[in-house]
Protein backbone atom coordinates (compact mmCIF):
# COMPACT_ATOMS: atom_id res chain seq x y z
CA UNK A 1 0.00 0.00 0.00
CA UNK A 2 1.47 3.12 -1.05
CA UNK A 3 0.92 6.71 0.07
CA UNK A 4 -1.35 7.42 -2.91
CA UNK A 5 -4.24 5.21 -0.92
CA UNK A 6 -5.95 7.36 1.50
CA UNK A 7 -9.04 8.47 2.93
CA UNK A 8 -11.92 6.72 0.57
CA UNK A 9 -9.57 4.28 -0.80
CA UNK A 10 -8.26 3.08 2.52
CA UNK A 11 -11.48 2.68 3.47
CA UNK A 12 -12.56 0.44 0.78
CA UNK A 13 -9.46 -1.64 1.02
CA UNK A 14 -10.32 -2.20 5.28
CA UNK A 15 -14.14 -3.10 3.94
CA UNK A 16 -12.27 -5.88 1.82
CA UNK A 17 -12.34 -4.37 -1.88
CA UNK A 18 -9.40 -5.12 -3.78
CA UNK A 19 -6.61 -2.61 -3.37
CA UNK A 20 -5.91 -1.69 -7.06
CA UNK A 21 -9.48 -1.24 -7.59
CA UNK A 22 -10.33 1.13 -4.68
CA UNK A 23 -7.24 2.86 -5.89
CA UNK A 24 -8.91 3.45 -9.48
CA UNK A 25 -12.36 4.00 -7.68
CA UNK A 26 -11.17 6.57 -5.21
CA UNK A 27 -9.37 8.49 -8.13
CA UNK A 28 -12.02 8.23 -9.98
CA UNK A 29 -14.64 10.03 -7.54
CA UNK A 30 -12.04 13.02 -6.94
CA UNK A 31 -11.54 14.07 -10.88
CA UNK A 32 -15.54 13.27 -11.14
CA UNK A 33 -15.72 15.66 -7.68
CA UNK A 34 -13.23 17.87 -9.36
CA UNK A 35 -14.86 18.49 -12.71
CA UNK A 36 -18.16 18.09 -11.60
CA UNK A 37 -18.38 21.46 -9.01
CA UNK A 38 -17.12 23.79 -12.39
CA UNK A 39 -19.96 21.83 -14.88
CA UNK A 40 -22.75 21.92 -12.05
CA UNK A 41 -21.35 25.80 -11.34
CA UNK A 42 -21.27 27.09 -14.45
CA UNK A 43 -25.69 26.34 -14.80
CA UNK A 44 -26.27 28.66 -11.85
CA UNK A 45 -23.57 31.15 -12.99
CA UNK A 46 -25.17 31.79 -16.27
CA UNK A 47 -28.36 32.29 -14.28
CA UNK A 48 -26.84 34.71 -11.87
CA UNK A 49 -25.18 36.58 -14.64
CA UNK A 50 -28.45 37.52 -16.48
CA UNK A 51 -30.00 38.26 -13.64
CA UNK A 52 -26.89 40.21 -12.65
CA UNK A 53 -26.82 42.03 -16.20
CA UNK A 54 -30.54 42.79 -15.79
CA UNK A 55 -31.08 44.39 -12.44
CA UNK A 56 -28.20 46.89 -13.86
CA UNK A 57 -29.74 47.24 -16.81
CA UNK A 58 -33.32 48.35 -14.49
CA UNK A 59 -35.06 45.02 -16.41
CA UNK A 60 -35.94 41.88 -14.19
CA UNK A 61 -34.29 38.92 -16.09
CA UNK A 62 -35.37 35.87 -16.56
CA UNK A 63 -38.31 35.33 -14.58
CA UNK A 64 -41.03 32.49 -16.62
CA UNK A 65 -38.85 28.90 -15.94
CA UNK A 66 -39.18 28.40 -12.52
CA UNK A 67 -39.16 30.23 -9.31
CA UNK A 68 -37.06 33.40 -10.11
CA UNK A 69 -36.39 32.08 -13.22
CA UNK A 70 -34.34 29.37 -12.05
CA UNK A 71 -35.39 26.69 -14.30
CA UNK A 72 -34.41 28.77 -16.97
CA UNK A 73 -30.92 27.79 -18.02
CA UNK A 74 -32.35 24.03 -18.40
CA UNK A 75 -34.49 24.94 -21.04
CA UNK A 76 -31.81 26.81 -22.61
CA UNK A 77 -29.44 23.71 -22.22
CA UNK A 78 -32.51 21.61 -23.86
CA UNK A 79 -33.23 24.14 -26.68
CA UNK A 80 -29.30 24.23 -27.10
CA UNK A 81 -29.36 20.19 -27.60
CA UNK A 82 -32.38 20.53 -29.32
CA UNK A 83 -31.16 22.66 -32.18
CA UNK A 84 -29.39 21.42 -35.50
CA UNK A 85 -25.77 20.70 -35.40
CA UNK A 86 -24.23 22.37 -38.66
CA UNK A 87 -20.85 22.12 -39.49
CA UNK A 88 -20.04 23.94 -42.74
CA UNK A 89 -19.61 21.38 -45.96
CA UNK A 90 -16.67 23.42 -46.67
CA UNK A 91 -14.78 23.70 -42.58
CA UNK A 92 -12.32 20.90 -41.57
CA UNK A 93 -14.08 18.91 -39.94
CA UNK A 94 -11.89 16.93 -37.55
CA UNK A 95 -11.07 20.90 -35.93
CA UNK A 96 -14.16 22.14 -36.18
CA UNK A 97 -15.46 19.86 -33.64
CA UNK A 98 -12.28 19.42 -31.46
CA UNK A 99 -12.16 23.26 -30.74
CA UNK A 100 -15.04 23.94 -28.61
CA UNK A 101 -13.94 20.63 -26.54
CA UNK A 102 -10.69 22.51 -25.82
CA UNK A 103 -12.09 25.59 -25.12
CA UNK A 104 -14.01 24.09 -22.29
CA UNK A 105 -11.00 21.98 -21.30
CA UNK A 106 -8.69 25.00 -21.15
CA UNK A 107 -11.05 26.28 -18.28
CA UNK A 108 -12.09 23.20 -16.09
CA UNK A 109 -8.56 22.00 -16.23
CA UNK A 110 -7.66 24.98 -14.59
CA UNK A 111 -9.81 23.52 -11.64
CA UNK A 112 -7.27 20.75 -11.05
CA UNK A 113 -4.99 22.81 -9.09
CA UNK A 114 -7.40 24.87 -7.00
CA UNK A 115 -7.51 23.96 -3.46
CA UNK A 116 -11.32 23.96 -2.01
CA UNK A 117 -10.00 23.79 1.43
CA UNK A 118 -6.54 23.03 3.35
CA UNK A 119 -7.80 19.57 2.93
CA UNK A 120 -9.66 19.13 -0.22
CA UNK A 121 -7.80 19.56 -3.81
CA UNK A 122 -7.27 18.14 -6.79
CA UNK A 123 -3.59 18.13 -6.54
CA UNK A 124 -0.58 20.28 -5.56
CA UNK A 125 0.97 20.44 -7.97
CA UNK A 126 4.58 22.09 -7.22
CA UNK A 127 4.33 23.88 -10.14
CA UNK A 128 0.57 25.34 -9.58
CA UNK A 129 0.75 28.36 -11.15
CA UNK A 130 2.49 27.99 -13.51
CA UNK A 131 0.07 25.04 -14.90
CA UNK A 132 -2.71 27.55 -14.32
CA UNK A 133 -0.75 29.81 -17.31
CA UNK A 134 -0.29 26.73 -19.40
CA UNK A 135 -3.68 25.96 -19.45
CA UNK A 136 -4.71 29.32 -19.82
CA UNK A 137 -3.05 29.15 -23.22
CA UNK A 138 -4.53 26.64 -24.59
CA UNK A 139 -7.83 28.38 -24.94
CA UNK A 140 -5.43 30.71 -27.33
CA UNK A 141 -5.49 28.01 -29.47
CA UNK A 142 -8.98 26.62 -29.59
CA UNK A 143 -10.32 30.27 -30.40
CA UNK A 144 -7.77 30.31 -33.42
CA UNK A 145 -8.83 26.95 -34.02
CA UNK A 146 -12.42 27.70 -33.93
CA UNK A 147 -11.88 30.73 -36.50
CA UNK A 148 -9.79 29.00 -38.96
CA UNK A 149 -11.93 25.56 -39.37
CA UNK A 150 -14.76 27.96 -39.91
CA UNK A 151 -13.15 28.45 -43.38
CA UNK A 152 -15.20 31.71 -42.82
CA UNK A 153 -13.58 34.90 -43.43
CA UNK A 154 -15.44 36.57 -40.45
CA UNK A 155 -14.85 33.77 -38.26
CA UNK A 156 -11.06 34.03 -39.03
CA UNK A 157 -10.91 38.20 -38.28
CA UNK A 158 -12.46 37.79 -35.51
CA UNK A 159 -10.10 34.81 -34.36
CA UNK A 160 -7.05 36.90 -35.27
CA UNK A 161 -8.09 39.98 -33.28
CA UNK A 162 -8.96 37.89 -30.67
CA UNK A 163 -6.00 36.10 -30.36
CA UNK A 164 -3.82 38.85 -30.47
CA UNK A 165 -5.53 40.77 -27.58
CA UNK A 166 -5.32 36.98 -25.56
CA UNK A 167 -1.83 36.87 -26.43
CA UNK A 168 -0.85 39.92 -25.58
CA UNK A 169 -2.75 40.49 -22.03
CA UNK A 170 -1.05 37.03 -21.09
CA UNK A 171 2.06 39.26 -20.88
CA UNK A 172 1.43 41.51 -17.93
CA UNK A 173 -1.27 38.34 -16.12
CA UNK A 174 1.97 36.32 -15.29
CA UNK A 175 4.11 39.59 -14.43
CA UNK A 176 1.45 40.32 -12.04
CA UNK A 177 0.93 36.28 -10.81
CA UNK A 178 4.85 36.67 -10.14
CA UNK A 179 4.11 38.49 -7.18
CA UNK A 180 2.24 36.51 -5.07
CA UNK A 181 4.25 33.25 -6.24
CA UNK A 182 7.50 35.73 -5.10
CA UNK A 183 5.89 36.33 -2.08
CA UNK A 184 4.99 32.94 -0.68
CA UNK A 185 8.23 31.69 -2.47
CA UNK A 186 6.19 28.94 -4.15
CA UNK A 187 4.09 28.46 -6.87
CA UNK A 188 2.14 25.81 -5.27
CA UNK A 189 -1.54 27.20 -4.99
CA UNK A 190 -1.64 25.47 -1.83
CA UNK A 191 1.29 27.62 -0.28
CA UNK A 192 0.54 30.88 -1.79
CA UNK A 193 -2.75 30.49 0.17
CA UNK A 194 -0.80 28.97 3.40
CA UNK A 195 1.72 32.17 3.15
CA UNK A 196 -1.20 34.48 3.42
CA UNK A 197 -1.65 33.34 7.18
CA UNK A 198 -0.45 36.51 8.69
CA UNK A 199 -1.77 38.85 5.86
CA UNK A 200 -3.35 39.01 2.40
CA UNK A 201 -1.19 39.81 -0.41
CA UNK A 202 -3.59 42.22 -1.88
CA UNK A 203 -2.75 44.10 1.09
CA UNK A 204 1.19 44.08 0.23
CA UNK A 205 0.54 44.54 -3.59
CA UNK A 206 -3.07 46.05 -4.43
CA UNK A 207 -0.90 46.87 -7.29
CA UNK A 208 -0.22 43.47 -8.86
CA UNK A 209 -3.92 42.36 -7.57
CA UNK A 210 -5.24 44.79 -10.01
CA UNK A 211 -2.86 44.41 -13.11
CA UNK A 212 -3.82 41.00 -12.71
CA UNK A 213 -7.62 41.98 -12.10
CA UNK A 214 -7.71 43.61 -15.57
CA UNK A 215 -5.81 41.49 -17.41
CA UNK A 216 -7.80 38.47 -16.20
CA UNK A 217 -10.63 40.40 -17.32
CA UNK A 218 -9.29 40.97 -20.84
CA UNK A 219 -8.36 36.91 -21.14
CA UNK A 220 -12.37 36.04 -20.60
CA UNK A 221 -12.59 38.51 -23.46
CA UNK A 222 -15.56 40.67 -21.11
CA UNK A 223 -16.20 44.29 -21.51
CA UNK A 224 -14.55 46.73 -21.90
CA UNK A 225 -12.48 44.44 -24.16
CA UNK A 226 -15.21 42.63 -25.44
CA UNK A 227 -13.92 42.01 -28.61
CA UNK A 228 -14.38 38.35 -28.87
CA UNK A 229 -18.41 38.52 -29.20
CA UNK A 230 -18.66 42.30 -30.50
CA UNK A 231 -22.16 41.20 -31.23
CA UNK A 232 -23.59 44.31 -33.00
CA UNK A 233 -20.54 45.08 -35.61
CA UNK A 234 -18.24 42.68 -36.16
CA UNK A 235 -20.80 39.74 -36.78
CA UNK A 236 -19.89 37.94 -33.28
CA UNK A 237 -16.45 36.89 -34.21
CA UNK A 238 -14.68 33.41 -34.43
CA UNK A 239 -17.62 31.76 -33.16
CA UNK A 240 -19.71 32.86 -35.77
CA UNK A 241 -19.93 29.39 -37.94
CA UNK A 242 -21.38 27.27 -34.50
CA UNK A 243 -24.15 26.31 -33.64
CA UNK A 244 -26.49 24.09 -30.87
CA UNK A 245 -24.18 22.83 -28.25
CA UNK A 246 -21.30 23.45 -29.81
CA UNK A 247 -21.61 26.74 -29.08
CA UNK A 248 -22.80 26.46 -26.18
CA UNK A 249 -19.79 24.81 -24.79
CA UNK A 250 -17.85 28.20 -26.18
CA UNK A 251 -20.49 30.15 -24.18
CA UNK A 252 -20.05 28.01 -21.43
CA UNK A 253 -16.66 28.14 -20.99
CA UNK A 254 -16.39 32.04 -21.18
CA UNK A 255 -19.10 32.02 -17.82
CA UNK A 256 -16.94 29.55 -16.19
CA UNK A 257 -13.46 31.38 -17.14
CA UNK A 258 -15.07 34.75 -15.45
CA UNK A 259 -16.12 32.28 -12.08
CA UNK A 260 -12.64 30.98 -12.15
CA UNK A 261 -10.74 33.60 -12.13
CA UNK A 262 -12.94 35.05 -9.42
CA UNK A 263 -12.02 31.98 -7.58
CA UNK A 264 -8.38 32.87 -8.50
CA UNK A 265 -7.97 36.16 -7.45
CA UNK A 266 -9.42 34.63 -4.31
CA UNK A 267 -6.48 32.58 -3.71
CA UNK A 268 -3.75 34.23 -4.66
CA UNK A 269 -4.52 37.74 -3.38
CA UNK A 270 -7.24 37.32 -0.39
CA UNK A 271 -6.08 34.30 1.67
CA UNK A 272 -8.15 31.82 -0.31
CA UNK A 273 -10.10 29.95 2.59
CA UNK A 274 -8.67 32.52 5.30
CA UNK A 275 -11.40 33.65 7.43
CA UNK A 276 -12.43 33.36 10.95
CA UNK A 277 -13.14 29.98 11.89
CA UNK A 278 -12.02 28.31 8.81
CA UNK A 279 -9.90 25.60 10.56
CA UNK A 280 -12.77 24.77 12.39
CA UNK A 281 -14.64 23.14 9.48
CA UNK A 282 -13.88 22.40 6.04
CA UNK A 283 -16.76 23.67 5.40
CA UNK A 284 -16.50 27.03 6.72
CA UNK A 285 -13.08 27.04 4.47
CA UNK A 286 -15.27 26.01 1.59
CA UNK A 287 -17.44 28.95 2.17
CA UNK A 288 -15.20 31.71 2.58
CA UNK A 289 -13.78 30.74 -0.55
CA UNK A 290 -16.67 30.86 -1.99
CA UNK A 291 -17.64 33.88 -0.91
CA UNK A 292 -14.52 35.97 -1.54
CA UNK A 293 -14.62 34.46 -5.32
CA UNK A 294 -18.32 35.34 -6.01
CA UNK A 295 -17.58 39.01 -4.75
CA UNK A 296 -15.10 39.49 -6.90
CA UNK A 297 -17.07 37.86 -9.61
CA UNK A 298 -19.75 40.15 -9.18
CA UNK A 299 -17.49 42.64 -9.76
CA UNK A 300 -16.44 41.77 -12.77
CA UNK A 301 -19.99 41.57 -13.50
CA UNK A 302 -21.10 45.02 -12.53
CA UNK A 303 -17.72 46.44 -14.70
CA UNK A 304 -19.25 44.56 -17.78
CA UNK A 305 -22.15 45.62 -17.47
CA UNK A 306 -21.32 49.63 -16.92
CA UNK A 307 -18.49 50.22 -19.25
CA UNK A 308 -18.25 50.66 -23.16
CA UNK A 309 -16.21 48.51 -24.98
CA UNK A 310 -12.68 49.58 -26.39
CA UNK A 311 -11.58 49.75 -29.76
CA UNK A 312 -8.66 47.34 -30.81
CA UNK A 313 -6.07 49.60 -30.91
CA UNK A 314 -6.82 51.59 -27.89
CA UNK A 315 -6.95 47.97 -25.82
CA UNK A 316 -2.89 47.06 -27.18
CA UNK A 317 -2.15 50.75 -26.69
CA UNK A 318 -3.30 50.25 -23.06
CA UNK A 319 -1.40 46.79 -22.71
CA UNK A 320 2.02 47.32 -24.29
CA UNK A 321 2.15 51.44 -23.18
CA UNK A 322 0.98 50.97 -20.19
CA UNK A 323 0.09 47.73 -18.08
CA UNK A 324 3.42 45.95 -18.78
CA UNK A 325 6.20 48.34 -17.98
CA UNK A 326 3.96 48.79 -14.65
CA UNK A 327 3.62 45.25 -14.20
CA UNK A 328 7.68 44.50 -14.58
CA UNK A 329 8.62 48.01 -12.75
CA UNK A 330 5.89 46.40 -9.88
CA UNK A 331 7.86 43.23 -10.17
CA UNK A 332 11.49 44.41 -9.87
CA UNK A 333 10.60 47.25 -7.11
CA UNK A 334 8.62 44.68 -4.72
CA UNK A 335 11.00 41.86 -5.65
CA UNK A 336 14.23 44.34 -4.52
CA UNK A 337 11.87 45.85 -1.41
CA UNK A 338 11.52 42.17 -0.64
CA UNK A 339 15.43 41.30 -0.54
CA UNK A 340 17.04 44.04 1.29
CA UNK A 341 14.21 43.91 3.97
CA UNK A 342 14.79 40.15 3.64
CA UNK A 343 19.10 40.81 4.02
CA UNK A 344 18.35 43.58 7.10
CA UNK A 345 16.19 41.14 9.10
CA UNK A 346 12.51 42.64 8.95
CA UNK A 347 11.07 40.65 6.65
CA UNK A 348 10.43 36.93 7.21
CA UNK A 349 12.07 34.41 4.72
CA UNK A 350 9.91 31.97 4.97
CA UNK A 351 6.83 33.42 4.34
CA UNK A 352 4.58 30.13 5.21
CA UNK A 353 5.50 30.48 9.11
CA UNK A 354 5.28 33.86 9.26
CA UNK A 355 2.39 35.56 11.43
CA UNK A 356 0.73 38.72 11.14
CA UNK A 357 3.15 41.02 13.64
CA UNK A 358 6.32 39.07 10.87
CA UNK A 359 4.76 40.02 8.28
CA UNK A 360 3.45 43.74 9.19
CA UNK A 361 7.07 45.65 8.44
CA UNK A 362 6.97 44.20 4.91
CA UNK A 363 3.24 45.36 4.31
CA UNK A 364 4.08 48.88 5.56
CA UNK A 365 7.03 49.00 2.75
CA UNK A 366 5.44 47.29 0.04
CA UNK A 367 2.36 49.29 0.11
CA UNK A 368 3.88 52.05 0.59
CA UNK A 369 6.10 51.36 -2.39
CA UNK A 370 2.78 50.27 -4.50
CA UNK A 371 1.14 53.42 -3.22
CA UNK A 372 3.82 55.71 -4.16
CA UNK A 373 4.24 53.97 -7.99
CA UNK A 374 -0.13 54.57 -8.01
CA UNK A 375 0.25 58.25 -6.72
CA UNK A 376 2.80 58.88 -9.72
CA UNK A 377 0.90 56.55 -12.32
CA UNK A 378 -2.12 59.44 -11.50
CA UNK A 379 0.54 62.40 -12.17
CA UNK A 380 1.09 60.70 -15.32
CA UNK A 381 -2.69 60.16 -16.58
CA UNK A 382 -3.46 63.47 -15.44
CA UNK A 383 -1.16 65.18 -17.85
CA UNK A 384 -2.38 62.81 -20.48
CA UNK A 385 -5.80 62.93 -19.97
CA UNK A 386 -5.49 66.62 -20.29
CA UNK A 387 -3.05 66.80 -23.50
CA UNK A 388 -6.34 65.01 -25.03
CA UNK A 389 -8.81 67.30 -23.77
CA UNK A 390 -6.69 69.89 -25.07
CA UNK A 391 -6.27 68.48 -28.51
CA UNK A 392 -10.04 67.31 -28.99
CA UNK A 393 -10.80 71.07 -27.83
CA UNK A 394 -8.36 72.23 -30.27
CA UNK A 395 -10.39 69.91 -33.02
CA UNK A 396 -13.45 70.99 -32.25
CA UNK A 397 -12.95 74.36 -32.69
CA UNK A 398 -11.06 73.69 -35.71
CA UNK A 399 -14.66 71.75 -37.22
CA UNK A 400 -16.99 74.55 -35.63
CA UNK A 401 -14.87 76.77 -37.45
CA UNK A 402 -15.20 75.11 -40.76
CA UNK A 403 -19.45 74.77 -40.39
CA UNK A 404 -19.41 78.24 -39.76
CA UNK A 405 -17.73 79.32 -42.90
CA UNK A 406 -19.72 76.66 -44.88
CA UNK A 407 -22.51 78.19 -43.63
CA UNK A 408 -21.64 81.69 -45.00
CA UNK B 1 9.95 -4.67 -20.53
CA UNK B 2 7.15 -4.67 -17.49
CA UNK B 3 4.10 -3.10 -18.18
CA UNK B 4 3.41 -0.21 -15.72
CA UNK B 5 1.55 3.17 -16.03
CA UNK B 6 5.10 4.97 -16.89
CA UNK B 7 5.55 2.46 -19.72
CA UNK B 8 1.83 2.89 -20.98
CA UNK B 9 2.43 6.48 -20.74
CA UNK B 10 5.84 6.18 -22.06
CA UNK B 11 3.97 4.44 -25.61
CA UNK B 12 0.90 6.88 -25.31
CA UNK B 13 3.45 10.30 -25.52
CA UNK B 14 5.97 8.50 -28.34
CA UNK B 15 2.65 7.91 -30.53
CA UNK B 16 1.94 11.05 -29.85
CA UNK B 17 5.55 12.55 -30.59
CA UNK B 18 5.93 10.50 -33.47
CA UNK B 19 2.46 10.44 -34.80
CA UNK B 20 2.41 14.49 -34.80
CA UNK B 21 5.90 14.65 -36.23
CA UNK B 22 4.43 12.28 -39.41
CA UNK B 23 1.09 14.55 -39.17
CA UNK B 24 3.65 17.95 -39.67
CA UNK B 25 5.93 16.70 -42.51
CA UNK B 26 2.92 14.46 -44.95
CA UNK B 27 0.11 16.87 -44.53
CA UNK B 28 -0.63 19.31 -47.34
CA UNK B 29 -2.01 22.16 -45.83
CA UNK B 30 0.27 24.21 -42.94
CA UNK B 31 -2.10 25.19 -40.91
CA UNK B 32 -3.41 21.69 -39.92
CA UNK B 33 0.74 21.02 -39.61
CA UNK B 34 1.07 23.64 -36.67
CA UNK B 35 -1.81 21.49 -34.88
CA UNK B 36 0.21 18.45 -35.39
CA UNK B 37 3.23 20.01 -34.70
CA UNK B 38 1.36 21.18 -31.39
CA UNK B 39 0.48 17.42 -31.09
CA UNK B 40 4.03 16.52 -31.45
CA UNK B 41 4.88 19.17 -28.65
CA UNK B 42 2.65 17.77 -26.25
CA UNK B 43 4.18 14.04 -26.23
CA UNK B 44 7.28 16.03 -25.84
CA UNK B 45 5.58 17.98 -22.44
CA UNK B 46 4.29 14.13 -21.22
CA UNK B 47 7.96 13.20 -21.21
CA UNK B 48 9.12 15.82 -19.29
CA UNK B 49 6.04 14.44 -16.77
CA UNK B 50 7.76 11.22 -16.74
CA UNK B 51 11.20 12.06 -16.48
CA UNK B 52 9.86 13.34 -13.35
CA UNK B 53 10.46 17.30 -14.53
CA UNK B 54 6.72 18.61 -14.12
CA UNK B 55 8.22 22.18 -14.17
CA UNK B 56 9.79 21.86 -17.79
CA UNK B 57 6.71 19.89 -18.61
CA UNK B 58 4.91 22.88 -17.57
CA UNK B 59 7.09 25.19 -19.59
CA UNK B 60 6.96 23.21 -22.82
CA UNK B 61 2.99 23.73 -22.73
CA UNK B 62 3.16 27.09 -22.11
CA UNK B 63 6.31 28.37 -24.49
CA UNK B 64 5.71 25.53 -26.93
CA UNK B 65 2.35 25.27 -27.38
CA UNK B 66 0.54 28.74 -26.14
CA UNK B 67 3.58 30.90 -27.47
CA UNK B 68 5.58 29.65 -30.46
CA UNK B 69 3.02 27.83 -32.21
CA UNK B 70 0.58 30.38 -31.71
CA UNK B 71 2.82 32.91 -33.45
CA UNK B 72 3.25 29.82 -36.32
CA UNK B 73 -0.43 30.39 -37.15
CA UNK B 74 0.20 33.45 -36.82
CA UNK B 75 2.82 33.51 -39.77
CA UNK B 76 1.12 31.02 -41.45
CA UNK B 77 -2.57 32.60 -42.00
CA UNK B 78 -0.60 36.35 -42.97
CA UNK B 79 1.23 34.71 -45.44
CA UNK B 80 -0.94 35.00 -48.76
CA UNK B 81 -2.52 31.98 -49.65
CA UNK B 82 -0.24 29.63 -47.87
CA UNK B 83 -3.13 27.05 -46.88
CA UNK B 84 -3.29 25.50 -50.05
CA UNK B 85 -0.07 25.07 -51.85
CA UNK B 86 0.36 22.86 -54.62
CA UNK B 87 3.96 23.66 -55.77
CA UNK B 88 5.96 20.19 -54.65
CA UNK B 89 9.64 21.05 -53.77
CA UNK B 90 11.42 18.95 -56.11
CA UNK B 91 15.05 18.86 -54.75
CA UNK B 92 14.93 14.98 -53.77
CA UNK B 93 18.34 13.89 -53.81
CA UNK B 94 19.90 16.97 -50.90
CA UNK B 95 16.90 16.53 -48.88
CA UNK B 96 17.28 12.77 -49.24
CA UNK B 97 21.03 12.77 -48.22
CA UNK B 98 20.68 15.23 -45.21
CA UNK B 99 17.78 13.45 -44.05
CA UNK B 100 19.98 10.11 -44.46
CA UNK B 101 22.75 11.47 -42.34
CA UNK B 102 20.35 13.24 -39.81
CA UNK B 103 18.83 10.14 -39.16
CA UNK B 104 22.34 8.01 -38.72
CA UNK B 105 23.84 10.29 -36.43
CA UNK B 106 20.73 10.24 -34.16
CA UNK B 107 21.30 6.02 -34.58
CA UNK B 108 24.52 6.49 -33.79
CA UNK B 109 24.25 8.10 -31.02
CA UNK B 110 20.84 6.66 -29.46
CA UNK B 111 22.04 3.06 -30.00
CA UNK B 112 25.86 3.28 -28.95
CA UNK B 113 24.88 4.20 -24.91
CA UNK B 114 22.45 1.34 -24.62
CA UNK B 115 24.75 -1.70 -26.33
CA UNK B 116 28.48 -0.11 -25.70
CA UNK B 117 29.78 -0.75 -22.33
CA UNK B 118 28.67 2.68 -20.68
CA UNK B 119 27.18 3.36 -17.52
CA UNK B 120 23.46 3.17 -17.94
CA UNK B 121 21.78 6.09 -15.53
CA UNK B 122 18.44 5.62 -14.62
CA UNK B 123 15.91 8.43 -14.53
CA UNK B 124 16.11 9.92 -11.34
CA UNK B 125 12.87 8.96 -9.43
CA UNK B 126 12.88 12.53 -7.03
CA UNK B 127 11.06 15.33 -8.41
CA UNK B 128 13.66 17.49 -9.45
CA UNK B 129 11.92 21.12 -7.50
CA UNK B 130 11.77 24.83 -9.52
CA UNK B 131 14.18 25.72 -6.53
CA UNK B 132 17.04 23.52 -7.64
CA UNK B 133 16.62 24.35 -11.31
CA UNK B 134 16.48 28.20 -9.89
CA UNK B 135 19.95 27.29 -8.04
CA UNK B 136 21.54 25.42 -10.84
CA UNK B 137 20.80 28.40 -13.55
CA UNK B 138 22.28 31.56 -11.35
CA UNK B 139 25.02 29.14 -9.62
CA UNK B 140 28.83 29.48 -10.19
CA UNK B 141 29.47 25.81 -10.71
CA UNK B 142 26.08 25.07 -12.19
CA UNK B 143 24.95 27.10 -15.53
CA UNK B 144 25.35 30.58 -14.79
CA UNK B 145 27.47 31.19 -18.09
CA UNK B 146 25.23 29.62 -20.40
CA UNK B 147 22.10 31.42 -18.64
CA UNK B 148 24.16 34.79 -18.93
CA UNK B 149 24.70 33.92 -22.38
CA UNK B 150 21.20 32.78 -23.46
CA UNK B 151 19.93 36.05 -21.80
CA UNK B 152 22.06 38.30 -23.86
CA UNK B 153 21.22 36.58 -27.40
CA UNK B 154 17.47 36.78 -26.12
CA UNK B 155 17.73 40.61 -25.68
CA UNK B 156 19.69 41.20 -28.77
CA UNK B 157 17.40 39.44 -30.62
CA UNK B 158 14.57 41.78 -29.12
CA UNK B 159 16.60 45.07 -29.98
CA UNK B 160 17.03 43.86 -32.92
CA UNK B 161 12.92 43.26 -33.41
CA UNK B 162 12.32 46.70 -32.13
CA UNK B 163 15.17 47.93 -34.42
CA UNK B 164 13.64 46.36 -37.46
CA UNK B 165 9.66 47.18 -37.03
CA UNK B 166 10.75 50.97 -35.74
CA UNK B 167 9.46 53.57 -38.38
CA UNK B 168 12.14 54.93 -40.85
CA UNK B 169 11.63 58.45 -39.49
CA UNK B 170 11.47 58.63 -35.88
Amino acid sequence: MDELCTGLCKLMVESGADAGLAQFASLLVGVLLVSGVPLLTVIILIWVERKVAARIQDRIGPNRVGPLGLMQTFADLLKLLGKEDITPTSADRVLYNAAPLVSFASVVLIWVVVPFTPFHFGVDLEIGALYFVAIASLGTLAIMTAGWASNNKYALLGAFRVVALLVSYEVPLVFALLVPVMLAGSMSMLDIVNAQAGMWFVVLSPLAFAIFYISSQAETGRAPFDLIEAESELVAGFNIEYSGMKFGMFFAAEFLHVFTNGILMALLFFGGWMGPLYYESPLIAFAWLGLKGTIIYLTTLWLRNTVPRLRIDQIMAFNWKFLVPLSIANLILLSAALKIMQELGIAPRDMLSASFVDVLPTTVVMLLINLAMVAYLLGILRKRGREARREAGANQGMLARAASGAGD
Amino acid sequence: MELNAVTIGFFVFSILTLGGGIGVVTTRNLFQGTIWLMVSLFGVAGYFVLLSAPFLAAVQVLVYIGAIAILITFAVMLTRSVTRINERYIRTIPSFVASLALFLVLLFGITVPIFGDYPTEMAPTVVMTTRDLGVALVDGNGYVVPFLLASVLLTAAMIGAIFIARDEES
